[in-house]
């Protein structure tokens, strides 16, 4: 089993280097640092000189692969992939292009990001397996038919709507929260409440769905007719075996996704204007600081990585099967 | 006529479907499928509401120059037949309805004294000398008049092919799902006619801040959206479908390579990818302005990448799906018959191994065009959809979002964009239901 994860553990490499040399293709050869200096000075009158000092100031003036100026060593290393890109791998992600340091930057809005995503996972994931669960105890019937039709008119309503509507209705008209904002400490809970509550909302239409298709699915499964033969109750049934079994599958899909709450979710936080990670990458989008969107694409395509391990590991660890093949 | 980029990928598109659909009349195992949705009541119906936005979106795709080749003014037959719309701007909002703009203004009269109230539109009632007393009833009679006029359509065409299918067809005539069918076809047609001849003398849904009718933003953003949810489909397709099937069936490095691929791709979170790349366009269409003369095409363009890119990302789902099934499918009996008969490698591909895995891809390519639908809206609000001079529902929302702020709060934008909106995205959910239910063979005969 050891053997297995560490091989895992390799396979992560050549797939973060892929990342690396695309973004380093997206970021530096399609599109020159010349083309970006213009982009940010402005498109017109913008002198030689000016470009050349806006790329000194940012590092980008080196060559982007081999420096032949440079002696010996330096002609791999005073290059822009060295300086840009490979130090990605050791977590330096450098300056942005407004000067700030973007390893700080990550450092402290993480907290934010995971203070509305962990919430938001967990009451999420309760909901929804909750109401998937009734829905399949009593199949077959009016209720679990207005709770399809429901799940289909949730999904078909984009996210962008249920946080327009909910601070409109919660937030303005009931007065319940405020509209958007955040605070540290014990404080930053009325600021969370709704984000949480949409959050949780917005994704019960696909969320129900996915978890009863997956209860269905071991509800036809030899071994619960055996419990159902053997004379225990539907309800005994349904929570003793169905949902034991049906962990497997839900207990994987979240783990992949944990890694990724770091990065928190790009709409709800600029809506909210909560300072989390997710706002910061939609700032440098909108600004078109290329520095910070570099580092986010590597650090998001790490955190995913890492989701793929742990998901390894984990079935390793929940399904007996996988260990003993 | 002026053939934009994504114009010609609409028709090719609409003649592979059609191409498709004759030929999969002649084949015996999906006739039995199709019948399925035939007689489901739900995916008929669903089916009625998604061809009327096709057509919709259809007639906006067939670009010329308008006023000759003089102007270089390019629009499409929908936007000139509703120039009118088009071209009566209002100064700024006005509620739906409405004669007098939305908030107050200081006017001189015709005696010289000032006077701090809300001026009359422009266009919207200005056929009205009272409107206080007038409005309401010259809007129902309008109303009902173009709903007449629609209701009357649509029922000469329910009677001309009652009368011409009657006696061979019965039975279908009467099944449930055809009279959903009639209903549905008679309520669309019957409330957009009505619409549209209210639309001349009225802003049906209101003005927008810079005064342009929000129901021709609305009805444009149809053709934005069905392309978001068509064309990325048509450039993901050959992507998915080569790489997932030869991953499957030729294994070894083949499988390795394709494999890294798609995981690299798919290690990169989506918003992300698409944000770089929609970064890298917008840079080097600021570089190669000369490139991008017009207005329309330098949207156009630019709609085009956002597919590319959607395509890009999205590919991975489905090619790994394939791969999975061609595994499965590889080892089947008359695979190893065909292989073990000599037959060559690529006739197997060709004829055993696609047709076999064709109902993944039809019903992944139904279920991911909702969520193409959807996703259309967030990016523009990102701005990396888009691009803002396009009408789409996502700018729309962008747009006014803000002024829900406002006392007495502008809703009519929004609820237009949310109405079309969860109408396409709803319809193309539900067929998708359907369309799953019917293909899929685990599920195929349940119900």
């Amino acid at each position: 089993m050891i053997h297995y994860i560490i091989r895992r553990f390799l396979y992560a490499f050549p797939l973060l280097m892929g990342v690396n040399i695309l973004t380093f293709v997206l970021f530096f050869i399609i599109n020159s640092p010349d083309d970006m200096a213009r982009m940010q000075l402005g498109q017109k009158h913008v002198t030689e000189q000016a470009v050349e000092n806006w790329k000194q100031q940012r590092g980008y003036d080196l060559p982007l692969l081999w420096n032949a100026d440079a002696p010996q060593q330096e002609k791999i290393t005073q290059t822009i992939f060295y300086q840009k890109s490979v130090g990605l791998f050791l977590f330096r992600f450098g300056v942005s292009d407004s000067g700030r340091n973007i390893g700080a930057d990550i450092q402290e809005r993480m907290w934010p990001s995971l203070a509305v995503a962990v919430p938001t996972l967990i009451v999420g994931l309760l909901v929804n397996i909750c109401f998937a669960l009734m829905m399949v105890l009593f199949r077959n019937s009016y209720l679990e038919h207005t709770g399809i039709v429901l799940c289909v008119i949730l999904m078909s309503v984009s996210s962008l709507f249920y946080i327009i509507g909910g601070q409109f209705f919660i937030a303005k008209l009931l007065r319940l929260v405020p509209i958007s904002g955040y605070d540290d400490g014990i404080s930053a809970i009325k600021f969370l409440i709704l984000p949480v509550l949409i959050g949780v909302f917005s994704g019960i239409g696909s969320g129900v769905r996915w978890y009863r298709t997956l209860f269905l699915e071991e509800v036809e499964k030899d071994y619960v007719r055996t419990a159902r033969a053997k004379g225990l109750s539907e309800t005994q049934t349904l929570f003793r075996h169905v949902l034991r079994n049906a962990m497997i599958p839900i207990l994987t899909g979240v783990v992949v996704v944990l890694p990724l709450l770091f990065m928190g979710s790009l709409i709800m936080e600029s809506f909210f204007s909560i300072p989390g990670l997710g706002s910061y990458t939609i700032d440098a989008i909108n600004s078109q600081d290329f520095a910070i969107v570099r580092a986010m694409v590597f650090l998001g395509s790490v955190l995913y990585v890492i989701g793929l391990l742990l998901t390894d590991i984990s079935y390793t660890l929940v399904d007996p099967r996988v260990r003993l093949s | 006529m002026v053939i934009l980029w994504t114009d010609a990928l609409i028709f090719i598109l609409m003649a592979i479907i059609v191409g498709l659909a004759f030929y999969m009349r002649s084949q015996e195992h999906i006739k039995r499928p199709l019948k399925q949705i035939g007689r489901s009541r739900i995916g008929m119906v669903s089916l009625v509401v998604l061809v009327f936005f096709v057509l919709i979106g259809l007639l906006d795709s067939v670009h010329f120059k308008a006023g000759g080749n003089k102007t270089n003014e390019i629009v499409s037959l929908l936007d000139y037949w509703a120039t009118p719309l088009r071209e009566r701007g209002e100064k700024t909002y006005s509620a739906p309805f409405a004669v007098t703009l939305y908030s107050k203004e200081m006017m001189t009269l015709a005696d010289g004294s000032t006077h701090w109230d809300y001026p009359r539109l422009e266009f919207g009632g200005s056929h009205l000398d009272d409107p206080e007393n007038q409005r309401l009833d010259d809007i129902l009679q309008k109303g009902l008049y173009g709903f007449a006029q629609g209701a009357g359509l649509v029922a000469f065409f329910m009677f001309l092919s009652w009368g011409m299918l009657a006696e061979q067809h019965k039975r279908l005539i009467r099944s449930p799902a055809a009279t959903a069918v009639w209903a549905v076809a008679f309520v669309i047609v019957s409330v957009s006619y009505a619409l549209v001849y209210l639309s001349g003398y009225y802003h049906v849904l209101g003005t927008d801040k810079v005064g342009e009718d929000v129901f021709y933003q609305a009805v444009k953003s149809i053709r934005t959206g069905l392309v978001i949810g068509t064309l990325t489909t048509l450039i993901m397709l050959p992507m998915a479908v080569v790489f997932g099937i030869l991953a499957g069936f030729f294994r070894g490095w083949v499988d390795d390579v394709i494999q890294y691929v798609y995981t690299t791709l798919n290690s990169i979170p989506g918003v992300l990818l698409i944000a770089a790349s929609i970064l890298m366009v917008q840079v080097y269409m600021a570089n190669h302005e000369e490139n991008f003369t017009s207005v329309v095409v330098r949207a156009d363009m630019r709609l085009l990448f956002l597919c590319l890119i959607l395509g890009v990302t999205s590919w991975t789902g489905l090619c790994r799906l394939l791969r999975a099934e061609t595994l499965k499918l590889r080892e089947m009996e008359y695979v190893q018959a065909a292989r073990a008969l000599g037959v060559k490698q690529g006739t197997i591909l060709l004829r055993h191994i696609l047709p076999n895995v064709m109902h993944i891809v039809l019903i992944s390519v139904v279920l991911d065009f909702s969520s193409l639908v959807l996703a259309e809206a967030v990016l523009s609000y990102i701005n990396i959809g888009v691009d803002p001079t396009t009408y789409s529902w996502g700018n729309m929302i962008n747009g006014a979002r803000l002024e829900m702020a406002r006392e007495p709060i502008v809703w009519w934008s929004l609820t237009a964009a949310f109405v079309f909106m969860f109408a396409l995205v709803l319809a193309a959910n539900l067929f998708a239901d359907v369309v799953q239910a019917a293909f899929d063979p685990r599920r195929a005969g349940n119900d």
